[in-house]
């Protein structure tokens, strides 16, 4: 729910009031691509969403061994593939923002939806995160293969940097989600025998009442 | 100046795993993905071969000098020994049916998880020494030659199987994977190759009579000390019996639920139903662990450590054993104890004393699973309940491994629930009954090293509580398996933040109207039950 009414929060706000937090990305009057003289960098990332969203997810999935990336693709049961789904929810989450204006509450829930999976992967940092940079190399490569490098260049540093803001979050978020995996083994070993130590007085008897910091339990 | 790579640069890792066959890819042993070596000591105790310090992460593994020939004999034994290992070696016609199945591949992304391909580790070997065209075509028939690179990657993947056997349920030639599992790590075991956090409880449970070594004494002592929390929540002060030679019924429950939360309040939630009832039972500060770490390690070990449950009801006399909630316990009980250690016929067919139903299901173990006996009690209505004290909880629940798949008790434990509680949810179907996900960390994996690991295997159900947590606010994820409440407390934490995890007899305690009660204002974790948060503050 948490999830869906984020998302949904993010579509309205698509429509409602899109903006790069820069600024930068203002109507180009001078572009003439393809025959539309007004559009700029954000109505572009806008009209082809879908087919960028796909390259970026097939970027990130090829990350993974061929059969697995396979499956990551094709599998489309949201509970007999939790990576896929979750790696496809966060890209077009995290797209919608960098298109539309990063705010880092709502790219957050977005970032996380990926980033915890990658976090416990058989990934080093690098290549667990390195798929949030990798939506500039989809995007500078298509707008190079249909000719519209030079005409956007400077949209395309703007959008490059929501990217790196994100990246900025990203790194915070893979941060805590490895604290996390370190502090659960702690408390793990620490509940295991618990109610041993506390029948043998070896914890503060008054723990229980709650007045023990966290330290003393 | 030193050149400064742009972002982009960066970026451009190669995460690609290398572009070699998967029989020449040697595994890596990065810490949280891997289980401690077995110490010495805990080897000793029960005479397993080759006791020595060793560590997965070393170069030399200290094998035994004639370890290939003891590897190829010691296939050679089970293949002539067990026909489903045979069968399973030869009849895989490799459709993948089961490939995408497992929840170690689906959360890892590791091919060699795929059960096809996990069996295949051993199947190859198999092929080079035991066919004739492996022996003579070698690579081209799909066969390797044995080395101790092999012996690693056994190692790895098979303690990386919870033998969960959802891989199973999907196999058009009922190709049951865990039983490939169970035999590649009776291999391993032979060379010594096995983890502590199977080998340590082994040891304990054979000496002492269960996994922590708590001796009977102190056994005793933690039981009562819940007597004592019993009282203080509800008022009325049970009366726990211990080695009592002619009770009616042994009772038989894993040791997980006496020392480690949230376990131990199922752990009172039993003892409150059986003084409500009026049981006439007994626990044995012997068979004082209903876990089977035996059943992880080889045939031999499990039966040793079974062996204790049947002697013990002789030795006091009982007419039949009642069963806990517990996980592997049911699937040792349900497919192997009969044959291994029984037949028991100095017991009685297990008959409820409160309602004379007779459990023909239990007819040959004589062993009545808990959640099976509650559910009579209350379909002939000897229970009181108040499920509106479980409002606070709205609950899931999660089907144990090896009670679903092991022994197919789906029905009793989610009647039970309905009764005990007004909100109760059931996940997507796909991920319940017999094709419900592990938690991950089954089968001996529950170690804290594994961490990393155990959150890649979860993710399948943590996934699917997380769908119900967002759709319906589930809060509460019930589950009737020592491992799963020592594990899913964990698993929610990294996946599913607001969810706790409780055992079903938990619930039922809550719910369960004793009679001479105080007025209850807690539940058993000294929470406030609904209605009652006021009345907390008042006392405190």
């Amino acid at each position: 729910m948490v999830f869906l009414s984020v998302y949904s929060a993010i579509v309205h706000k698509m429509s409602a009031a899109p903006s790069f937090p820069t600024g930068r990305l203002a109507p180009n009057p001078t572009a003439s691509g393809a025959g539309e003289p007004s559009m700029n960098l954000t109505d572009y990332l806008r009209q082809n969403q879908k087919a960028i969203l796909k390259d970026w997810f097939q970027t990130v999935v090829d990350a993974y061994p061929a059969e697995t990336a396979a499956f990551l693709r094709k599998e489309k049961d949201p509970f007999a593939n939790p990576v896929g789904s979750s790696i496809l929810e966060g890209l077009q989450g995290v797209y919608a923002q960098v298109v539309e204006g990063v705010q880092e509450e709502q790219v957050a829930p977005f970032l996380d939806r990926v980033i915890r999976i990658r976090a416990v992967q058989d990934f080093t940092p690098a290549q667990a995160l390195s798929f949030v940079f990798s939506l500039k190399e989809v995007v500078q490569s298509r707008l190079e293969e249909e000719g519209r490098l030079p005409e956007w260049a400077e949209d395309l540093r703007a959008m490059e940097a929501a990217v790196d803001q994100v990246a900025l979050m990203a790194f915070n978020i893979y941060m805590e989600c490895r604290e996390k995996v370190y502090e659960l083994r702690v408390e793990e070993v620490k509940n295991r025998t618990a109610r041993l130590l506390e029948r043998a007085n070896a914890i503060w008897a008054s723990q229980r009442e709650g007045e023990g910091s966290q330290e003393e339990s | 100046m030193a050149k400064v790579p742009k972002a982009d640069e960066l970026a451009k890792v190669n995460h690609r795993p290398p572009q070699t066959p998967w029989t020449e890819t040697p595994v890596e042993f990065r810490p949280g993905t891997f289980c401690y070596g077995a110490k010495p000591k805990n080897l000793e105790v029960v005479g397993l071969p080759n006791p020595r310090d060793w560590n997965p992460t070393d170069e030399d593994w200290k094998l035994p000098d004639d370890w290939k020939d003891i590897t190829i004999k010691g296939m050679k034994d089970r293949l002539d020994k067990f026909r489903t290992f045979k069968l399973f070696m030869d009849i895989c016609v490799r459709c993948g049916a089961c490939a995408d199945k497992c929840h170690f591949f689906i959360g890892s992304g590791d091919p060699k998880n795929m059960p096809v391909l996990r069996a295949e580790l051993i199947r190859s070997i198999y092929r080079k020494y035991f066919t004739g065209s492996g022996k003579i075509l070698s690579k081209y028939a799909g066969a390797r030659a044995l080395t101790e690179q092999v012996i690693k990657e056994w190692f790895y993947y098979f303690y990386q199987c919870s033998e969960c056997r959802r891989c199973s349920v999907f196999c058009p030639y009922g190709i049951d994977t865990a039983e490939v599992t169970i035999m590649a790590r009776e291999l391993l075991n032979e060379l010594g190759c096995t983890i502590d956090w199977t080998a340590g409880p082994v040891a304990n449970c054979y000496m002492t009579g269960n996994h922590l070594g708590i001796q009977p004494h102190a056994f005793k002592d933690m039981i009562e000390f819940f007597v004592d929390e019993i009282e203080e929540v509800t008022g009325v002060r049970v009366e726990p019996t211990f080695n009592r030679k002619g009770a009616e019924v042994l009772f038989i429950t894993p040791s997980g639920d006496v020392f480690a939360d949230p376990g131990t309040y199922t752990l009172m939630g039993y003892m409150m139903l059986f003084h409500e009832i009026g049981l006439d039972y007994t626990w044995s500060t012997y068979a004082s662990e209903g876990g089977n770490f035996g059943f992880f390690t080889s045939h031999e070990v499990m039966k040793r450590l079974n062996a204790k449950m049947y002697a013990e009801a002789k030795r006091l006399g009982v007419k039949w054993i009642l069963g806990g909630e517990c996980g592997h316990m049911w699937r040792v009980v349900n497919q192997y104890m009969d044959t291994m250690n029984g037949p028991a016929d100095f017991l009685e067919v297990p008959k409820s004393p409160i309602t004379g139903t007779v459990f023909e299901n239990a007819k040959s173990t004589k062993m009545v699973h808990i959640a099976e006996f509650t559910a009579d009690l209350i379909r002939h209505g000897k229970l009181k309940l108040d499920p509106s004290r479980n409002d606070n909880k709205i609950v899931t629940f999660h089907d144990s491994c090896n009670p679903a798949r092991g022994m197919g008790l789906f029905e009793e434990p989610r009647y039970v629930l309905k009764h005990v509680c007004n909100h109760f949810h059931e996940m997507p179907e796909g991920t319940i009954r017999e094709k419900t996900f592990c938690c991950g960390a089954g089968s001996g994996l529950n170690t804290d090293e594994y961490m990393e690991m155990r959150m890649r295997g979860g993710l399948p159900r943590a996934n699917a509580v997380r769908y119900v947590h967002e759709k319906h606010g589930v809060n509460m994820l019930t589950t009737i398996c020592a491992i799963d409440r020592a594990v899913f407390p964990a698993l929610m934490d990294y996946w599913v933040p607001g969810v706790d995890v409780t055992g079903l007899h938990e619930l039922v305690a809550n719910a369960l109207v004793m009679k001479g009660e105080k007025k209850r204002t807690t539940d058993l974790r000294y929470e406030p039950l609904p209605g009652m948060e006021d009345e907390e503050d008042d006392d405190v």
